[in-house]
């Protein structure tokens, strides 16, 4: 008795959905293709629409990590993104200028987004628009700076 | 005493009776001196049997709580102290704080140090729990337990050996030794 396991193969390849985004949104960056991973740039405004048609079209299902990132002069917000259905890891990222970090919000379409998006209000200080539930949810409520910036003060108590 | 209460003991009711015996033999001991020998025999036992079921609340924060469980495991052993790590504050003497105080935590110690019933000790384990520790410029680390709970023993170390905490509860045993207190027949 021997047992078979049987992989499944992906429906695409990295290029057929890389082209299928480019197709539906010329906005978006194509930063890098590589085998298994696919890197984009979008601007906010189209963002949403961006990660709908991801995972409504390109049957992205899951939402793994949301990250922003502090470069002094603006934020960038990293997502990434992944498909098991094409076996693909998808980054997407956004800048976002420094002294308005507005963004919409994945949580409606990936719920496991949600307290992702709460750290990074929480540390970083963005905002995500259409957040069903944006709270601290790390430091105490009275808080009132997010300690991840590159300019908060070392040692600040207040 | 008051014996023209003896002329209505009739018409007394069983409280005001109760009453009445129960300050007749205060009286009665203070005045001959029997309290006195009473306490000075039962105390030693009562002290005695304090020191040797000091109940610890069992309340890990961070890594020194590690130290803590190796400290109640088979090498250590602080059963055999008659130090048994109690779940809930109302059973417990010691609160022992093991690793940094964060700003949210702080009031919830705060908390089960009030729960806490009367006679009550505080072991401060660890850097962090003394002083901040590694994290003394941090935006949501408190500087020091001693800055919102009395400490009575601070054990340094970071983190702590199990042999320091170990020799924390025989300091608070000869605190306790060196107080002498409780009485057979109350004050």
């Amino acid at each position: 008795m021997s047992q078979v396991i049987v992989y499944d193969k992906p429906d695409r390849s990295e290029e057929e959905v890389a082209s299928a985004i480019r197709a539906k949104f010329p906005s978006v960056e194509l930063l890098k293709v590589a085998p298994r991973r696919l890197h984009f740039r979008a601007p906010r405004e189209s963002l949403f629409e961006l990660c709908k048609f991801m995972r409504d079209e390109l049957a992205f299902e899951h939402a793994s990590c949301v990250t922003p990132v502090d470069y002094l002069d603006h934020f960038t917000v990293v997502y990434h993104i992944s498909s098991w259905t094409d076996h693909i890891l998808a980054e997407v990222q956004v800048d976002l200028p420094r002294d308005d970090p507005t963004v919409d919000s994945i949580a409606p379409l990936w719920g496991g987004a949600n307290w992702h998006e709460r750290e990074a209000y929480d540390l970083m200080g963005i905002v995500f628009k259409g957040h069903p539930d944006l709270r601290r949810i790390m430091l105490p409520e009275e808080f009132r700076f997010h300690p991840l910036r590159k300019d908060f003060i070392v040692g600040r108590r207040v | 005493m008051d014996l023209d209460l003896s002329f209505n003991a009739m018409t007394m009711t069983v409280k005001q009776f109760g009453d009445m015996t129960k300050t007749f033999l205060r009286e009665a001991t203070v005045a001959t001196g029997g309290k006195k020998v009473v306490d000075k025999l039962t105390t030693p036992i009562w002290s005695w049997g304090q020191r040797n079921s000091v109940y610890p609340l069992h309340f890990g924060i961070a890594c020194c709580a590690l130290e803590m469980a190796a400290a109640g495991g088979p090498r250590f052993d602080l059963e055999r102290l008659g130090i048994v790590f109690r779940s809930s504050p109302r059973q417990s003497d010691i609160l022992l704080l093991n690793g940094w105080i964060s700003a949210k935590l702080r009031p919830i110690l705060r908390t089960l140090y009030e729960q806490m019933p009367a006679p009550k000790w505080v072991i401060a384990m660890g850097e962090c729990t003394i002083s901040g520790g590694p994290w003394y410029d941090a935006y949501n680390v408190i500087q020091g337990a001693d800055t919102f709970i009395p400490v009575d023993v601070y054990v340094p170390g970071c983190p702590s050996r199990p042999e320091a905490l170990i020799q924390a509860f025989t300091m608070i045993n000869r605190k306790l030794t060196a107080e002498n207190r409780g009485s057979f027949l109350g004050d």
